[in-house]
């Protein structure tokens, strides 16, 4: 038997997935038997060498790695292909949508986002009850969690205060479940001070939702607006991110010299190399995987000049400590002033790079900078931007050494803090350090509370005690909770105070 | 003008645990109560510059300059090994601050802040710094939204109370106990003055908070437990009374022969005081 065929009877095989898992597992170890698009040389081997990174997103870009569709078409127009007339109650509005997410594909097979759902359903809400509006929108959430288990699903709320918003809130923390994940779009112009304090209560109750910060997301995309997908993507709807490729920082650190070789030389050679990796990737599939012949694209759910290409780095406070080494300088990323300012510069590098680098097939012709949140097996680099797990400072510290990277990232900074439990006392802190953290640049408020059962582990949800049992008995329900084990386990994740992280890929079955 | 400093031994930028919303916390150096349950026993005394710390120090952060003992903290790695040795619960890393110097670190963190809360050891030892930095944030355009909170030990005078409230927006009040006795042992001086300041404060309106901390077979009897419920009743039933439970955590000599406070126990008293008519009766977070 060759190789490849033990790998897929040890798929088959494997008592610590359901069938469900296998199938996924046999899929894309299929996909990876087929030839890689081309690349050239130098990219080929900037890519097995791991400097830069294509997520494991697959050999074959057969479908975009992040979907935004506008599901408002399929409620108030129906669909043809799919044999379902517009919407005119709330129950065939949650139903069409229940219908639709499983047409609507991602790097995962599963739906990486479900909608701004307020948007969605509040027109149908006008005759429902509060009563049945919590009924009906609890089993919804139900359904979600159990059907489409995958963290990486994403909800959006916000920015107005309404019955959906706040239901919708309200039995996400007591339901407690990892799927959906949830993002609260916060305005100060827009949202109540009542919701925005619901939001908070929330997270110390299960360190959900998110809160991304409309005033900086806003006026980066046109009227026809934004969701935020997955964890920490912010993307224009209709449309989406066709790939996410990545730099590893601390890789292209360990090849300069010095501060100044990694500036001139080592990094632009990278940054270059990345952008060959990501037009490989996206001419794939624009020009050869027949995705926009899909009745998504004829029926108007997402049109093919909406996908954006993300363009991510992680690895920074890596990189920051490789060059202040190579500098003969103590200081610390996140701890150090130097070492911080650094940070802020190589941020800013990358960022007018991708912003004048010309992209094909890409929406408003550019890729979109991205830190990236990690996988669950990135051998000691810390995601994006971050400061290394266990060695955070105080919340505020933490927050004031990052926002200033924030601004060069428009599709999103994976960023998670960690509070202990004392919050629960006093959710007044809570809103404080997130108005500060907006105030300060922050696009994106994503925290932890020590005593939850449910954390973010790379910026996706996993139960901890689910963790316990799968290693003990082998098996989870929830495709993160896998990730989730691996991550805990290299990446000294569940070593932090309480931890956070994002993420989104499965990528490869691993054993 | 001799403007005073302040003798600081920790600085946080975030606190949820001392008062309203995230605080600015500034922890002063020295206390004029000598609790052997005190979980910060090295913020105590004022270094005597004795020296004893200075060769067990293994980055070589302290010094003697003329006398004094020096602190570097651009070498120090926090591993406290000066604060186990020193023989008077003193502390060699403290800083000295301005009041131009929290200014400066209240601007610094503002849109982070709710206020800002002075600590200690016992806040009210320095009482002149505290009135003139609250002054200085009620007096500034930027800062006088932040509220001024003490967390005090209530042993100050009433006299020396009435200097200081009216620029004060709040303060958390600790009752160690209410046996005379009692508190003279785990404190060494009389509650007397502590009873006094919270009526005081209850009357002013400056109560934010009652605290009183549960040591088994000291703290928690019934009929300290009883004299708890019928003092604050006589202030107002909503009076916001936090429970702690004794642990171990940072405790130095005697106390940690003591046992610790256990939740279940902490509930139980929790539960007799809210059906003694208490309305408002917080519980410890967590147990460490």
């Amino acid at each position: 038997m060759s190789e490849l065929l033990k790998r897929f009877k040890g798929i088959t095989e494997d008592p610590g997935l359901s069938f469900t898992q296998k199938a996924r597992y046999l899929s894309l170890e299929a996909e990876n038997s087929l030839p890689y698009p081309e690349l050239d040389e130098e990219t080929a081997k900037a890519l097995e060498e791991r400097v830069i990174c294509d997520m494991y997103e697959g050999h074959v870009p057969f479908k975009p790695r992040y979907v935004m569709p506008d599901y408002s078409v399929v409620l108030e127009k129906g669909s043809a292909f799919l044999e379902l007339e517009p919407a005119t109650t709330l129950d065939e509005a949650i139903n069409s949508l229940m219908i639709a997410y499983h047409h609507v594909p991602s790097v995962t097979n599963m739906p990486v986002f479900i909608g701004r759902l307020d948007n969605l359903l509040l027109p149908y809400c006008d005759e429902v009850s509060d009563e049945d509006l919590y009924k009906k929108l609890k089993l919804f959430w139900r359904y979600l969690d159990r059907v489409l288990p995958d963290a990486f699903m994403h909800a959006n709320v916000g920015p107005t205060d309404n019955r959906v918003a706040r239901t919708i809130m309200r039995i996400d923390a007591e339901l407690k479940q990892i799927a959906p994940n949830l993002t609260f779009i916060w305005d100060p112009d827009v949202s109540s001070d009542a919701i925005f304090s619901q939001a908070c209560e929330s997270i110390i109750e299960c360190s959900k939702p998110h809160i991304a910060n409309n005033p900086l997301h806003q006026p980066l995309f046109d009227d026809y607006g934004y969701g935020v997908a997955s964890c920490y993507n912010v993307l224009p709807l209709c449309g989406g991110a066709s790939t996410l490729t990545r730099i590893n920082l601390r890789e292209v650190a360990r090849r300069s010299k010095d501060t100044a070789d990694f500036f001139e030389n080592v990094l632009p050679k990278y940054i270059d190399l990345n952008f060959r990796l990501t037009e490989a990737r996206i001419d794939h599939l624009f020009n050869k995987s027949g995705f926009f012949e899909s009745f998504l694209v004829k029926e108007d759910w997402i049109s093919r000049d909406r996908f954006t290409a993300m363009y991510g780095i992680f690895a920074m406070a890596q990189c920051v400590d490789e060059l202040q080494a190579k500098e003969g300088r103590a200081g610390k990323y996140g701890h150090d002033e130097t070492a911080n300012q650094l940070g802020h510069r190589i941020s800013k590098v990358l960022y007018e790079v991708v912003e004048m680098r010309p992209m094909e097939n890409c929406w408003r012709g550019k890729a979109m900078l991205h830190s990236q949140a990690g996988l669950s097996d990135d051998d000691g680099c810390t995601p994006g931007v971050r400061i290394p797990y266990g060695s955070e400072p105080d919340p505020v510290t933490h927050v004031q050494a990052l926002a200033e990277h924030h601004a060069f990232y428009p599709s999103g900074v994976s960023e998670i803090l960690t509070l202990d439990e004392t919050i629960e006392n006093n959710p007044a802190a809570l809103e404080q350090l997130v108005k500060g953290a907006f105030q300060l640049g922050f696009r994106e408020f994503s925290a932890n509370v020590s005593n939850n059962d449910l954390v973010r582990i790379t910026g996706y949800m996993v139960r901890l005690s689910d963790i316990a049992k799968f290693k003990e008995c082998g098996g989870s329900r929830i495709n993160t909770t896998v990730l989730g084990a691996e991550a805990a386990e290299t990446g000294k994740i569940l070593e932090r105070a309480p931890r956070v992280m994002s993420h989104e890929l499965a990528p490869r079955y691993s054993q | 003008m001799n403007l005073p400093l302040a003798t600081v031994s920790k600085v946080l930028k975030f606190s949820c645990v001392d008062g309203p919303g995230n605080r600015l916390v500034l922890f002063l150096q020295g206390c004029n109560f000598a609790c052997p349950t005190c979980h910060n026993p090295h913020t105590m005394k004022l270094c005597n510059d004795c020296g004893d710390c200075v060769p067990e120090c293994p980055t070589g952060s302290l010094t003697i300059v003329q006398g004094k003992v020096v602190h570097d903290a651009s070498i120090c790695d926090q591993c406290d090994k000066c604060l186990d040795v020193c023989p008077i619960n003193a502390n060699p890393k403290v800083t000295q601050y301005s009041v131009d110097d929290v200014l400066a670190l209240l601007y610094q963190n503002k849109p982070f802040l709710n206020g800002i809360t002075i600590s200690g050891g016992e806040a009210t030892t320095q009482l002149k710094f505290i009135i003139a930095l609250f002054t200085a944030i009620k007096t500034d355009e930027k800062l006088k939204d932040l509220t001024c909170f003490i967390d005090s030990n209530g042993y100050l005078p009433e006299a020396a109370w009435k200097t200081v409230l009216p620029v004060t927006d709040g303060v958390m009040l600790d009752i160690k106990a209410f046996n005379n006795t009692l508190h003279h042992l785990l404190t060494t001086r009389s509650n007397q003055r502590v009873l006094a300041t919270a009526k005081l404060l209850f009357e002013a309106g400056k109560l934010h908070e009652l605290r009183y901390l549960l040591i088994p077979g000291r703290t928690d009897s019934d009929e300290e437990i009883e004299d708890l419920a019928n003092f604050v009743r006589a202030l107002d039933t909503d009076t916001p009374l936090r429970l702690n439970a004794f642990q171990h955590h940072g405790v130095k000599g005697e106390a940690l022969t003591w046992p610790t406070m256990k939740e279940p126990d902490v509930e139980r008293i929790a539960a007799e005081l809210r059906s003694a008519g208490l309305t408002n009766v917080v519980v410890p977070a967590v147990y460490i």
